[in-house]
């Protein structure tokens, strides 16, 4: 008899957490504030970036956990053209962003800091033209391209040529640090 | 309980039936009780999820959809509260656009077809002399896997996962690019839950109206309203494939990245729609056409005399069938289709105005020659006439190419259908209610009451729908969660915001008409109209066996036909559930046929059916995982042999080998004393 | 019943009918309405309208009487008829043959008569409906593409001259009294293009361009709206039809043509790199600036255009702050992000954006 309450108390707490697990993934906030989290924006310089990242704690990045705000940054990262330079994330005149690959860094801070404040060898610093809440978004959007975001929240094929199996049929990655590819150095 | 109540209450009532007399001597008593052992009920908690019993299956299907109907209702409420006054904050787009989807999902798939198949698979086997439906089991997996569909979407929509696409869920916006998240998956597959449910209904009304007929009702004397039930179960085996093969590539499109609707692939956003209307609009007529069978019932019953031009009546509703799946297109007059196609379904649309005008002449008629009793059923269809014509003319205009060009998806079209559906489907419902309730129940609605209730509605219905009309011609579009004060729309809504409160208060006023006659109503006897279907020839409630002994028919009006002399139908077995099937044009005998008693597999089948498409939305396991468990479960389905209960092995092996199918034929009709 | 209340009966229906007529006229005006037509589309439905109007009214009063009748008829023979007030328990069998003859002959002709009138109307439908599609193919017509996206209306001025094609959005303006031809599309969900007064709804579907024609035949600003549920903003997705002498709209398509005028002030010269410097840039198209990016609407002349935000605020400098700063607040859900802006650039970019005639 005790041994089915137990079952039960489990079973209501599954449902529970379920259940919160749906709201926040489907939430539409549209006023929101950019997540809490103070990201060290540390500006890069032009020379070699050095052979590690600066440490940055892990960060946890809300919208990772938003359906609606990973296909904002979907939407975005066309409309803002990052598909002009990382393509369908394949890669092409800028580094691909669907493997497992990051020469500066995976966490999604990391990908805030990079957005913002731009890198060496041609990535655009968008400093006061995208406002952070979008970054944001952007930022999970593009974790979610190596499968990084979990598969209810990333988003579905979009209504284009096919180019790619959607992110939500992706297989996750396991991030690796690499450097700056010997093409893309700057001359010196 | 319930049902022994109704026993003694027939008893009571034998010296008005015939059927009754013979019920006094000592052998009559055994038999019943036999019966009543035969066909007992399931008890206790897990008794629920065996019971394979139409009334009660029909019951649950009844009332869980008029929950939903009061969910749905409370939904609109919010609606009208939001759309009351011009920029309101009551609430945002996005709760708004999931309380309208809400709305409509829930008042067409999850209440409106049930209740129509819930108040079919009460009243069929009972008009038409049977014991129970053809698959009981099947029967009650139809309600299990509705169930599921319907607690499925509206944990979604309190969890914020609602479906905010509309109930029609067109793609692109449907679609995996502008729909993120689970909620349209959700949709999708409770469509597909209730479709399953509506198919399973359909084949049983079918089967039971075609093979279970009691001895003498031959095709031409089948009450209209089993006429109404057949016409929309064949309705519902045509429309329903198509709109499960919607609600299945819909989530296909989004979940495993395929392109049926991606114009970009070669896939195409107008085939859904088509896809979509092929069953959408003979849907309204599967809300309708039932409610058809409600009001000829009711008319009959309170006119005192026999319906006019009753073969006229029988191929209108053929015709409309027919007819309602050739007007599709007439929700895509704006969309780009050739022109040709659309004068097409212009013809067909405004051709289908024909049965239903034929349809409401003969009731005029009927009224006219009769000796009328106006009772509260006979109220509501009255207003069913006033209001359902309206709906009609407007339906004329939509059907208009041109016209409907100005008026789609405007606020007219949402009276249209609101005049036709609420005029339609809900106001012969209730009067269904007041009906068939002292037949459900035992006893009788508050006349006083139901008054009130229904001049409330009729009041309330046209102050809240008439101005929409207004609205729509004024340039109000549907779906729109707020408009501006300078569109001068905001007295007309606000208008119809206080019907909708009066609506909201003639509703209440039935609950508690329901909830007091439940327990104090006049107690009603078998036959409280005086009416002529079968329905009425037994206790009410019915038994669990519904007839002692099912009275064969010698004419169109059961019972203002039956006679001392009209035979009843003896020698099935009392011992096992047995039922008398019989030839689909003059229903004479054929064979006896044993149905299944209560079963748990129902249950666990549509639980596996649930994992299936539940578990599916989140991760493709969810298909095979599901296939296997049903399969395991229709293993036990088809095990568990039927038992022979209350008799031994060999007695049954006996009785059978007695009643061998051309032995059949010769089964005692015996007569009345 | 007393004189008394006869008078107030009479006096209480009298109000009723003046009520039910003044709510029907109100329908007859308004800046969106399909009765008050103002050009041929609109002017041949609301022909057909009237025409189903009065038949369908003709229809319903004479099923209401017959209906009214048969239940008084009905309660009648059954009080005739001398029963007790219990109904009885079999009704007579076969009913009065005569009657009977006599209904099947009603209802007879009222079944004819109901699929003459469907003929009738069916026909009418038909002739207005060619009618509509035709002189589709005008060879002087103004070309303008209308693209539907979430949640405006993007609008190009089409010319066989490419260097005059121009961009505007939820705005159209029309000369008075010309052919107006309608190229429709859409870039991501179904919309819906509707003027009530001028012409019908026709549906941008993603993958099938539409194409249909209008004409204004007096000058006037005609609202339309989005008719085909959208997302979260679909109640917010209108614009005008501005239709005005065909002077006036060579002047306004001359002065539309012309990039953008060059800030003339220190204010507007700030508000300018304001702009370039800025989010703005990251959606929005001002001609003859840097600025070519095309998510948001076309805003080389902003300030020529009556309202803004899909015809949703009228064009202010106020609304146009509160939209620029807060416009979820305004639209929730809309495409504009939040901007967050000094006071003196918001102030400067304000002053730029309105020196955008």
């Amino acid at each position: 008899m005790r041994a089915v309450g137990r079952i039960k108390i489990c079973l209501c707490a599954g449902v529970l957490m379920f259940s919160l697990a749906a709201c926040e993934r489907e939430k539409r906030d549209f006023r929101q504030a950019p997540p809490s989290v103070t990201v060290s924006t540390i500006s890069q310089s032009d020379l070699h970036p050095g052979s590690s990242m600066p440490a940055i704690p892990p960060t946890e990045n809300p919208d990772e956990r938003n359906a609606y705000a990973v296909s904002e940054g979907k939407r975005l990262y066309d409309a803002y053209n990052c598909s002009g330079c990382h393509f369908h994330g394949g890669g092409g005149i800028g580094p691909p962003l669907m493997d497992d690959q990051w020469v500066y860094g995976g966490d999604p801070a990391n990908i805030f800091s990079t957005i913002v404040e731009g890198r060496p060898n041609g990535m655009p610093s968008f400093r006061g033209k995208i406002n952070d809440a979008q970054v944001w978004e952007l930022a999970a959007f593009v974790r979610s391209m190596s499968g990084q975001v979990s598969k209810d929240v990333s988003p579905a094929r979009d209504d284009h040529m096919y180019a790619k199996p959607s992110e939500q049929s992706t297989k996750q990655e396991q991030p690796k640090q690499s450097f700056v590819p010997k093409s893309a150095e700057m001359p010196r | 309980m319930a049902e022994n109540e109704g026993t003694t209450r027939g008893k009571m009532d034998r010296s008005t039936l015939d059927d009754d007399a013979l019920a006094h001597t000592m052998e009559e008593e055994q038999e019943r009780a036999q019966l009543e052992r035969t066909w007992a009920r399931p008890q206790g908690f897990f008794g629920w999820f065996t019971n394979t019993n139409h009334k009660d299956i029909a019951m649950r299907y009844i009332v869980t959809a008029f929950v939903f109907f009061l969910l749905a209702g409370l939904e609109a409420v919010l609606m009208r509260i939001q759309l009351a006054r011009p920029e309101n904050r009551f609430l945002g787009p996005d709760l708004y656009n999931q309380i309208f989807t809400m709305h409509g999902t829930t008042m067409m798939f999850l209440f409106a077809v049930p209740m129509m198949e819930g108040v079919g698979l009460y009243l069929v086997p009972l008009m038409i002399g049977t014991r129970n439906v053809a698959f009981p089991r099947m029967n009650a997996f139809g309600y299990y896997v509705y169930l599921i569909g319907g607690l499925l979407i509206y944990t979604a929509f309190l969890l914020n996962v609602g479906p905010d696409a509309g109930w029609f869920s067109y793609v692109p916006l449907s679609g995996p690019a502008y729909s993120p998240g689970k909620r349209v998956d959700i949709w999708g597959q409770m469509i597909t839950f209730t479709e399953i449910a509506a198919l399973v209904g359909a084949v049983e009304i079918i089967t039971t109206v075609f093979k279970q007929r009691v001895p003498g009702m031959s095709l031409n004397r089948i009450p209209l309203f089993v006429w109404a039930q057949v016409v929309t179960a064949f309705m519902v085996i045509f429309a329903m494939p198509s709109v499960m093969l919607a609600s299945q590539m819909l989530p296909a499109d989004r979940l495993i990245n395929t392109h049926f609707f991606n114009p970009a692939e070669g896939g195409d956003a107008l085939l859904y729609q088509h896809l979509f209307w092929f069953f959408g609009h003979p849907e309204v007529y599967i809300i309708f056409i039932p409610a058809l069978g409600f009001v000829s019932s009711i008319v009959v019953t309170f006119s005192r005399r026999q319906i006019f031009g009753y073969t006229a009546m029988v191929l209108s509703l053929i015709a409309t069938g027919f007819i309602g799946f050739g007007l599709w297109v007439h929700h895509m007059f704006a969309t780009p289709l050739p022109q040709l196609g659309q004068s097409f379904f212009t013809g067909a649309s405004m051709m289908i105005a024909i049965p239903s005008g034929v349809q409401i002449f003969c009731w005029i008629a009927t009224l006219w020659g009769g000796k009328l009793s106006v009772k509260t059923p006979l109220l509501f269809v009255l207003g069913f006439v006033a209001v359902f014509v309206l709906g009609g003319l407007t339906g004329v205009m939509v059907a208009s190419v041109p016209l409907d060009l100005q008026v789609h998806d405007t606020y007219f079209v949402v009276a249209h259908l609101h005049y036709v559906l609420i005029g339609g489907a809900v106001f012969p419902l209730f009067g269904a209610f007041y009906y068939w309730f002292p037949k459900w129940t035992g006893r009788l609605l508050s006349e006083r009451a139901g008054r009130w209730n229904f001049w409330l509605l009729f009041i309330g219905f046209n102050l809240t729908f008439f101005p929409m009309h207004q609205l729509g011609l004024k340039g109000m579009t549907r779906r729109i969660y707020t408009y501006l004060p300078e569109t001068g729309w905001g007295n007309l809504n606000l208008a119809a915001s206080i019907g909708a409160a009066i609506i909201g208060v003639s509703v209440l006023i039935f609950l508690i008409n329901v909830a007091w006659a439940y327990r104090h109503g006049l107690v009603a006897g078998d036959n409280p109209w005086r009416a002529d279907t079968l329905e009425w020839a037994t206790a009410s409630p019915p038994p669990s066996y519904n007839f002692a002994h099912p009275p064969t028919v010698a004419g169109r009006y059961a019972l203002w036909t039956r006679t001392a002399e009209t035979p009843v139908l003896k020698g099935l077995s009392t011992k096992r559930r047995e039922v008398l099937v019989t030839r689909v044009m003059d229903a004479e005998p054929d064979h006896l046929y044993e149905l299944p008693g209560p079963s748990i597999w129902p249950l666990l089948l549509a639980l596996a059916t649930g994992e299936t498409f539940i578990v599916g939305i989140f991760t493709p396991w969810g298909f095979p995982i599901g296939a296997m468990l049903s399969i395991l479960a229709l293993f036990g389905w088809f095990w568990s042999k039927p038992k022979p209960e209350g008799g031994t092995a060999a007695d049954s092996k006996q009785e059978k080998a007695g009643l061998l199918l051309g032995e059949a034929q010769s089964l005692p009709l015996e007569k009345g004393a | 019943m007393s004189m008394r209340a006869k008078q107030l009966a009479h006096r209480f229906t009298t109000q009723a009918c003046l009520l039910l007529m003044s709510t029907l006229l109100a329908g007859c005006s308004g800046a969106q309405s399909v009765l008050a037509p103002a050009g041929p589309q609109a002017e041949r439905i609301s022909k057909i309208w009237w025409l189903f109007f009065y038949v369908s009214a003709a229809v319903l009063f004479l099923v209401l009487l017959f209906l009214l009748l048969a239940v008084h008829r009905g309660r009648v023979r059954r009080e005739g008829s001398g029963d007790a007030p219990e109904v009885e328990e079999k009704p007579e069998s076969a009913p009065d043959a005569n009657l009977e003859r006599r209904m099947t002959n009603t209802v007879t002709v009222a079944t004819v008569i109901t699929v003459i009138t469907l003929i009738v109307l069916t026909i009418a439908s038909f002739s207005i409906g060619r009618s509509l599609s035709s002189s589709m193919s005008n060879e002087d017509a103004v070309t303008i593409e209308v693209t539907g996206q979430q949640w405006w209306w993007q609008v190009r001025y089409m010319d066989a001259d490419p260097s005059k094609i121009f961009y505007t959005a939820n705005e159209i303006h029309v000369p008075v009294g010309q052919p107006v031809t309608l190229k429709l599309n859409s870039t991501d969900v179904i919309h819906s293009f509707w003027v009530p007064n001028l012409v019908g709804k026709k549906d941008l579907v993603p993958g099938h361009d539409a194409t249909i024609w209008f004409q204004a035949d007096r000058p006037g600003l005609f609202r339309g709206q989005c008719a085909e549920y959208c997302g979260l903003q679909h109640a917010h997705m209108a614009f005008w039809v501005v239709a005005e002498s065909p002077e006036k709209y060579q002047a306004w398509v001359a002065q539309q043509r012309h990039p953008a005028q060059e800030p003339g002030a220190d204010a507007e010269r700030r508000g300018q790199q304001v702009f370039l410097s800025g989010p703005c840039i990251m959606c929005h198209t001002i001609q003859g600036t840097p600025a070519g990016a095309t998510i948001g609407p076309n805003l080389t002349h902003i300030a020529s255009r009556t309202t803004i935000a899909a015809a949703t605020l009228p064009n202010t400098r106020g609304h146009l702050s509160g939209w620029v700063v807060d416009s979820q607040a305004i639209k929730p859900g809309n495409r504009m992000p939040p901007n967050s802006l000094n006071p003196d650039d918001l102030q400067a970019l304000l002053d730029y954006l309105q020196s955008l005639k």
